[in-house]
């Protein structure tokens, strides 16, 4: 319904439903003649098609604004962003009104402040007087408008007669708290919900004063974006349920960091007070999550207090017990003491950081060990992971609304990495983007073309043998993506090789652009990447096989890691919660969470960034890189850094880009890695394709901390009480 | 509402408050008295000059009796002169629509004339004609259907257009089924659809009921519900002779303005030019209702004035004329003039906007001096309240508030300055919209307070007195 190619063939669109696609459409239009207006008689020179009220934050003039919002549809209905235009009897609303040649337009004449003042007081009229008891308090826009916009006195006597409007809250789930009264029915999170998250359950009922925001039937809104709706909402009507009556915002300090739970590497605003993490909201950064958040990055916060490892333990007798940091440290040295050569290993998980991965691996490498491992595995046929550009998303994410055919391969961007998939949305709706899917038949909040879920159409489209390679030849701008849980499979080499090959094809075939990268794979977990650059090459069934005497799991939480692989194996488990790894360890050095350390992370795309400590660990919990350092100078390897700044020269060292924080560093050799891996031996398996994330339930609990989280627990809950539910 | 929320063209400047008052006079010299050179008042329209001769359904309304009044006659002749023609003489008729706004016809038409970008084009026909008083399009509809249907082909000829959809209010059940019948004739007999009159043009009719909103009669409100999706106006730019129904350039008219265009191109627009003062030129079909003795729909000259309507084809007032309290004249979005405006003024756009009112859709609510006028604008404002879309905040909110107010006028449960503080509402609420369903609620209370005030303030007196006894 949202998409209307038809309209956006006209030129003369300049607004009016879909903005979006006219800022992205005209893009490159934008050499066009400029049009000058005056706003407040300051001219400016803008393209023709520019907003009244983007012509006016031009020239540093803030129109307010309740309905629009920059990153949805405009709908022009608070009628707060009325301005008074010269020589016109009407004021105009700025966020829809396309700017004309000379117009003067008046942004604080006394015909734009009466409309203000005027729309202000009609948004309080049925407004409730509950400031005091509502979350949005200090954060609402209709309390700082009312304070720069309204009247400074009321006229609403009609509260001794008849009082105010009041509608039923409605439940939505387990992580929005509606009161409906407050809204100011600006549409926000209906256009979100249409728009970005691709869900149709929110919208309006009813007409006139009698019109309410909802979900149409009784039903909740589960979406893997929900959240963004507390955002959106300029009033208390949503707000987040968890965060229910926590805090002020004026109580709490913030601290930017960036969120672990997928390998996206979103940016995030750390909310807390007291040595409490209080609430994790988004925090803009148009290169990676533009201004959203996935509700698992966003809500999980809670499980960072529960299930924690807050002491060292050793296992005495059979049972774990909490000991002193000395004790457990000497202990782990006793049992590393005379180790022979290669018979150490390590495990990573999914949450470990650069630094710790980095302090492993000497460590290992110190006591004679060569085998460190991520979880999840990674074929070494081919180019394995010597050359970067066969293992990260090369062409960037923010790049991946401008392709124009996109094939998936065996991975569910919806709940792996959910803001890549409203990438691709908004690369359908408003970049016309054909989108195939190669894998389980899954809702990915967009329509596509299901190829089937064979591992061999990748071979048949490259032979141009498969309807749809006509569509992928004939692209500009084509891209793969590539899920990374398909590696792990048996034949996960010959798949990269294939897609590898077919990136190949459609690169030369394209008038591709040089810098467009037709090759990406979509990883889930935020410390692969890293992993891979520091030289973590080894599967846990290598682990397994090679039966070493001490065993490091760093966060490494996988159920695929059991005791009963390992019995003659000292267990050392370094996280920061009581998971899987640590039910099986023989010692247990508490590590430090995200939010608790500053720390290195390599997104999918490969740029680098770290995290801040918000918070410091709770209790004897330190650092995991700290940990490692002071068990390596116990067992007479020390490592030589003492400081941060010391272990990240260690980092710059192996991998230079890891500490240039914030940029991509792109990957190349592709040619190469095509060459290395057309010799990959074997075949493709006939075995479907498979996600591990089919449906909703199975994307709220992925990790130690999301497992740990009630509220995630709620969601799963919701989810299923939902689809019994035939709504 | 074929009704007053088209308004949106032209907003009377007297109605811009303190502004109005400064061009008042400059404006009563350029609308009426400085008009061009031509007729002054309207007289009674003969017989053999009435459009809608099967006005009271006394004739058979199927093809049958319409091609005996001449409906359907040379229809292939006029196709064939062609789009430029067909403009041309509707300027020179000087036709204005009939749906409230008044917008010159021909220029409308000649917006959609362009070379195509390979979009369609579509005519959509407004009968969802909900304004309160209003009854003109009910009766195209039931018993002139061929006419409509003969004016959507010309119509949408001119514009190129290649089907026409008809949009017809909800309630009106019989009205949507005639017409369909109508349309089926037409097929039948070859004079729509594939190849047209055998002129070899392609032009195809549908029937859309609409599901009794109000507001669906605003022309974009209308292209979304026939689009399916609920009748909420879009925003303005885009219009919709740009983007409309399904993406494509659209003209939306009135049921009254197309059906007129058939015998406008056959008698010639210079016949219907004859009719009407300058700029308010040919006939009108005039609802009569409220306390008269003979509530009527009446084909009539435009500018005749008020009084001889009432009295000629209403059979006058109850009470007689001097029973008159005042006159709602264009539909129930249009402010009230008392019985001292009804005496001489002219019923066209140009002198109801000299006094301050609105032509609309010439539904004349007439009142006499039992009327309760206070009660009777808050049913009016209620039905406002009840049909805005609750898009935008003033419409939603200001509305139920003046609704509210009202409710206390009517007791005189208020204090005088609040009477003031309703005045300000109303501008407040008036013009800040993206419809015009807000000016159309805030004007009858604007004219109520222009005219009515003392009543107001009577009102107010008498239940403080009533109180303190």
């Amino acid at each position: 319904m949202l998409r209307l190619p038809v309209i956006k063939l006209t030129a003369g669109l300049q607004n009016g439903r879909i903005p979006v696609a006219r800022l992205h459409t005209t893009s490159s239009k934008l050499q066009q003649e400029l049009v000058e207006v005056f706003i407040d008689d300051k001219p400016v020179q803008v393209p023709p098609g520019t907003t009244v009220l983007q012509a006016a934050a031009k020239v540093g003039v803030e129109i307010p604004r309740f309905c629009y919002h920059e990153r949805l549809a405009v709908a022009g209905n608070c009628r707060m962003c009325l301005v008074e235009i010269e020589k016109q009897i009407k004021p105009v609303a700025a966020c829809a009104m396309p700017v004309m040649k000379g117009w003067r337009v008046k942004t604080n004449s006394d015909l734009t402040r009466k409309a203000r003042e005027g729309v202000m007081e009609f948004l309080l009229v049925n407004h409730p007087l509950d400031c005091p008891i509502c979350d949005q308090g200090g954060e609402c826009d209709l309390q700082d408008q009312s304070m720069a916009f309204g009247s400074d006195r009321s006229r609403f006597v009609d509260i001794n007669y008849t009082g105010k409007r009041a509608v039923e809250d409605k439940d939505i789930g387990p992580l929005i708290k509606t009161i409906m009264t407050r809204c100011i029915h600006c549409t926000r999170c209906i256009r979100f919900a249409s728009e970005v998250a691709g869900i149709d359950d929110l919208g309006t009922t009813g007409r006139g004063n009698d019109m309410q925001v909802g979900t149409y039937v009784e039903k909740m809104f589960l979406s893997e974006l929900s959240g963004n709706i507390i955002d959106l909402c300029p009033v208390g009507a949503l707000t987040s349920k968890p965060y229910a009556f926590v805090a002020r915002p004026w109580e709490t300090r913030r601290t930017d960091s960036i969120d672990v739970l997928d390998a996206v590497g979103s940016n995030i605003v750390i909310s807390h007070r007291t040595n409490e993490v209080l609430r994790i909201l988004p925090r803009v950064n148009e290169e990676i999550n533009e201004e959203w958040l996935s509700d698992k990055a966003r809500f999980s916060c809670d499980g960072l207090k529960r299930q924690r490892l807050i002491t060292p333990m050793i296992k005495i007798n059979g049972k774990l017990e909490a000991v002193e940091w000395e004790d457990a440290l000497v202990a782990t040295a006793r049992a590393i003491q005379d180790i022979a050569p290669n018979k150490c290993a390590a495990i990573a998980g999914k949450l470990v950081d650069a630094e710790a991965l980095v302090a492993l691996k000497d460590l290992v490498n110190r006591l004679g060990g060569e085998v460190l491992a991520t979880e999840q595995s990674f074929p070494k046929d081919g180019a394995g992971i010597d050359i970067r550009s066969s293992y990260v998303l090369n062409n960037t994410i923010a790049a991946v609304e401008e392709a124009d055919v996109v094939l998936l391969i065996g991975t569910n961007p919806r709940y792996e990495a959910p803001l890549v998939n409203t990438r691709l949305r908004k690369g359908y709706i408003h970049g016309e983007q054909t989108i195939g899917v190669i894998g389980p038949n899954v809702d990915l909040t967009y329509d596509y073309e299901h190829l089937g879920q064979s591992a061999d159409i990748v071979t048949q489209l490259r032979n141009g043998t498969h309807p749809f390679s006509n569509t992928l030849k004939s692209a500009k701008k084509p891209l793969i993506i590539l899920g990374v849980d398909q590696l792990t499979r048996k034949d996960g080499a010959k798949i990269l090789s294939e897609t590898q090959l077919l990136a190949q094809a459609l690169g030369e075939n394209t008038k591709a652009p040089e810098e467009w990268k037709v090759l990406n794979i979509l990883h889930t977990r935020a410390s692969q990447v890293a992993a891979l650059d520091v030289g973590y090459s080894s599967t846990v069934e290598e682990v397994k096989e090679q039966q070493p005497k001490v065993l490091f799991l760093l966060g490494a939480d996988d159920a695929n890691i059991k005791r009963e692989d390992f019995p003659n194996t000292c267990i050392i488990y370094i996280g920061s919660h009581g998971d899987e790894g640590a039910s099986i360890a023989d010692v247990i050095l508490p590590g430090a969470a995200y939010t608790e350390k500053v720390a290195t992370y390599v997104n999918t795309e490969g740029r680098s960034q770290q995290t801040c400590a918000a918070i410091t660990p709770p209790g004897m919990a330190r650092p995991d890189w700290k940990i490692i350092r002071a068990l390596s100078e116990i067992c007479g390897v020390r490592l030589p850094y003492d400081d941060l700044a010391e272990v990240r020269s260690r980092l710059e060292e192996i991998a230079p880009h890891l500490v240039r924080y914030g940029a991509v560093e792109s990957a190349n050799y592709f040619a190469q890695a095509l060459e290395l891996s057309k010799q990959v031996p074997g075949s493709l398996s006939s075995n479907p394709l498979e996600v591990k994330q089919e449906t909703l339930d199975q994307f709220f609990m992925t990790d130690a901390i999301s497992r740990a989280s009630q509220t995630m627990a709620k969601c799963v809950q919701a989810v299923i009480k939902q689809r019994e539910s035939n709504l | 509402m074929a009704g007053a929320i088209v308004r949106n063209f032209q907003v009377p400047r007297r109605q811009l408050g303190f502004l109005g008052s400064s061009l008042s006079g400059q404006q009563q010299r350029t609308f009426a008295d400085a008009a061009p050179e031509g007729k002054k008042k309207g007289g009674p329209l003969a017989d053999q000059d009435r459009i809608f001769t099967n006005l009271y359904g006394r004739h058979d309304w199927r093809l049958k009796g319409a091609l005996k009044r001449g409906d359907w006659y040379k229809t292939k002749e006029i196709i064939e002169k062609g789009a430029d023609w067909i403009i041309n003489e509707i300027k020179i008729s000087g036709l204005r629509g009939r749906g409230g706004a008044g917008f010159p016809s021909g220029m409308k038409w000649s917006f959609m004339n362009k070379p195509s970008d390979g979009r369609p084009k579509y005519l959509v026909i407004n009968g969802d004609e909900g304004e309160p008083g209003t009854c003109k399009d009910r009766e195209i509809l039931r018993h002139d259907p061929h006419k409509l249907v003969e004016g959507c082909l010309i119509a949408g000829r001119a514009m190129g257009a290649c089907a026409a959809y008809i949009y017809i209010r909800g309630e009106f059940y019989n009205e949507a089924s005639n017409t369909q019948v109508a349309i089926a004739e037409a097929y039948q007999a070859g004079l729509i659809g594939k190849n047209a009159c055998g002129s070899g043009y392609d032009f195809d009719i549908f029937v859309q009921r609409g599901a009794g909103a109000y507001i669906c009669g605003e022309e974009t409100a209308l292209i979304e519900s026939i689009e399916g999706k609920q009748g909420k106006p879009r925003l303005k730019p885009p219009f919709p002779a740009d983007v409309g129904l399904f993406g494509c350039p659209t003209t939306v008219t009135n049921v009254e303005t197309v059906a007129v265009s058939p015998t406008i191109c056959r008698r010639g627009g210079a016949w219907f030019a004859s009719f009407g003062r300058p700029r308010n030129h040919g006939t009108k079909l005039f609802n009569i209702s409220g306390h008269v003795n003979n509530p009527c729909t009446v084909e009539e000259e435009m500018s005749i004035p008020l009084k001889e309507l009432v009295e000629r084809h209403a059979g006058g007032v109850i009470g007689g004329w001097d029973n008159l309290l005042g006159v709602i004249p264009g539909g129930s979005s249009t402010p009230v003039i008392p019985k001292s405006v009804c005496d001489t003024v002219l019923l066209d756009f140009d002198d109801l906007v000299r006094v301050q009112s609105s032509f609309g859709t010439a539904a004349l609510i007439v009142m006499n001096k039992q009327t309760d006028i206070i009660k009777a604008i808050t049913r009016l404002i209620s039905f406002y309240k009840h049909e805005s879309c609750g898009q935008c905040t003033p419409c939603r909110e200001g509305i139920s508030w003046m609704y509210k107010i009202m409710r206390r006028f009517v007791q005189g449960q208020a204090e005088t300055h609040e009477i003031d503080m309703l005045w300000e509402l109303t501008k407040q609420i008036e013009l800040h919209t993206i419809c015009a369903l807000a000016d159309g609620a805030a004007w009858p209370v604007q004219g109520l307070i222009r005219h009515f005030r003392p009543e107001i303030e009577a009102r107010i007196k008498q239940r403080k007195a009533a109180i303190s006894n």
